[in-house]
């Protein structure tokens, strides 16, 4: 069952004096399912926060609907069983973390006695059962990003939507919401959660979306997204001539100079052999020397910053 | 229920806040130099102390309404706490409700507590206490409340300074509608049109205002004082529709 649906979600603003559109989304047509950890990936200003924000009822689309747990999202209803982090994140810092805690399990018409042993159970989840007492403002960022999770698990949602909620945090505290995040799925939760980090996403995500300027480009699971990647090949070698340098300059690739050492990343087997050969044409006049040889993993971000390129080369509208 | 959630929450919220402490601090501070200055005026003391105390209540009021009320909405969209709020199952009128809530009732208990240091001063002096001023207070209280249900409305969709100012427009139109009216029927037609529909869309703040009368021991009718409370829920009623319209509306960008 899908547990999120949008179709033909789009928004506009429009900025400046001369109130000039901009097209922040643009016909998203996204099915999370349940029981999945969805990753939504872009750059920054893709339009993701943009998403998150409509399905959470807090900005309004220009056209397009969208349905969670098949309920039109104006439905209020159907916020009993979500979970909101929204990237920041920004809470009232003049509670402290029970209070805090309390506030929303009111919000959700828990119980008095319910909610404090809930309170007390999520404090102690995110390790904050000391920091309870203080107030908000005293927290570092780790320590917010941890209470802001313990507000989203009050309710024992079904659907835990999270904002990039690895930013700014240190690898330590990245791992723990990595962690975190498989432990949401084991609980049979549905997470749906946007970022940039793409090793993070790599690392967990059943299935990626990747939104560009507002549009979506790929869908899938993280293999499929791959599998269409050729393998990209990194060539160590040192001393190069300028000469023999010149002689790759037709090749399609990049090259990075590191001291003595030249690094040249080509896009496949086969470049990588024509390279090679053109290299070593003359190898008795020449000094170069071959350090190494290294196929690169395929990954997310070669796949990503192909798609960015293209998306250059189309032009932004 | 959530509104009440919300109040309660907005209550804790104003009270941690320490603009309310600075202008309750004046408040006692000027209300303590109204004694000097009652001491210093022929006979007559007690009089010009009521009618300068019931001043400063209505005026650090009023401050206290239009400070806050200018920056509680707008406070929450501008540093996104609302993100998580609307995430939850809350409507947007139960929040802007409960916000509103909130307010009010940190002016009342504001309110009590400076009527309670008034009337002790007073009882210090004289021996007796004046309960005819609970009747000014009341409608000081209302008019307090029409005061935050407008910056409240402007709130929802404008920066604080601006609202401060329009809110502050409206509190001084406010009192001056009533001449403004009687000048506007002797003029042209046009003036007397626009001088009429400033009459009725702005609140007529000085139907709340019966310090005078109330010191000097003049007889307010009871009439006049539901009359008055009712106008003044009318007026609020209407403001907080408005404001929950637009509230409605708008993105939290």
């Amino acid at each position: 069952m899908a547990v999120i649906e949008t179709e033909g979600l789009s928004k506009d603003y429009r900025v400046g004096f001369t109130l000039k559109k901009i097209r922040a989304l643009e016909n998203l047509n996204l099915e999370v399912m349940e029981k999945e950890i969805f990753g939504f990936l872009g750059p920054n200003g893709a339009g993701k926060t943009t998403t998150l924000k409509i399905l959470m009822g807090l900005i309004y689309p220009s056209s397009g609907k969208a349905r969670i747990f098949d309920k039109d999202i104006r439905d209020i209803s159907i916020k009993n069983e979500i979970g909101f982090l929204p990237e920041g994140p920004y809470f009232y810092d003049y509670l402290t973390g029970k209070e805090f805690l309390n506030f929303y399990g009111e919000l959700f018409g828990i119980e008095k006695k319910r909610i404090k042993a809930k309170v007390d159970e999520l404090l102690e989840t995110v390790g904050l059962t000391e920091a309870g007492k203080l107030q908000l403002r005293r927290y570092s960022k780790g320590m917010l990003q941890r209470i802001g999770i313990a507000q989203t698990l009050i309710n024992d949602p079904k659907l835990v939507i999270l904002d990039e909620p690895m930013s700014g945090l240190d690898p330590i505290g990245r791992k723990e919401i990595r962690d975190l995040i498989l432990q949401l799925k084991d609980m049979g939760k549905t997470v749906f959660f946007s970022s940039h980090i793409l090793s993070d996403v790599e690392m967990i995500c059943d299935r990626v979306a990747i939104l560009v300027g507002g549009r979506l480009i790929d869908v899938g699971s993280v293999n499929a997204l791959l599998k269409e990647e050729t393998g990209s090949v990194e060539i160590c070698v040192s001393a190069i001539s300028r000469a023999a340098l010149e002689k790759i300059n037709t090749f399609k690739k990049k090259v990075i100079y590191r001291g003595e050492r030249v690094y040249i990343t080509v896009d496949s087997e086969e470049e990588k052999d024509e390279i090679l050969k053109k290299i070593f044409e003359n190898k008795s006049e020449e000094k170069v020397r071959l350090i190494s040889i290294i196929p690169q993993k395929k990954s997310l971000e070669a796949l990503f910053f192909k798609e960015i390129k293209n998306k250059r080369q189309r032009g932004s509208d | 229920m959530k509104v009440f959630v919300i109040a309660k929450n907005t209550f804790k919220e104003i009270i941690r806040d320490k603009i309310l402490y600075n202008i309750l601090f004046f408040a006692i501070l000027i209300i303590g130099a109204s004694v000097l200055l009652g001491k210093l005026s022929l006979g007559e003391q007690v009089k010009v102390i009521e009618d300068m105390g019931l001043a400063c209540i209505s005026l650090f009021g009023t401050l206290i309404a239009i400070f806050v009320g200018i920056s509680l909405v707008f406070k929450e969209i501008d540093k996104k706490t609302i993100y998580t709020i609307i995430a939850k199952p809350v409507t947007r009128i139960e929040f802007l409700l409960g916000k509103f809530l909130g307010l009010a009732l940190i002016l009342l208990v504001n309110i009590i507590i400076m009527v309670a240091c008034f009337e002790l001063i007073i009882f210090l002096m004289v021996s007796t206490i004046n309960l005819y001023l609970l009747k000014a207070v009341l409608l000081i209280f209302i008019e307090l409340v029409v005061i935050t249900s407008i910056a409240v409305m402007f709130s929802t969709f404008s920066s604080p300074f601006l609202s401060g100012i329009f809110t502050l427009a409206f509190f001084i139109i406010g009192h001056l509608s009533m001449d403004i009216k009687k000048l506007g029927e002797k003029s042209n037609d046009l003036v007397r049109i626009i001088t009429s529909y400033i009459y009725y869309i702005l609140p007529n703040l000085d139907n709340f205002d019966i310090k005078g009368k109330v010191v000097h021991g003049d007889p307010v009718s009871y009439e006049f004082i539901a009359y008055s409370i009712l106008y003044g829920v009318l007026y609020i009623s209407a403001v907080l529709v408005i404001s929950v319209i637009i509230f409605q509306k708008r993105d939290f960008k």
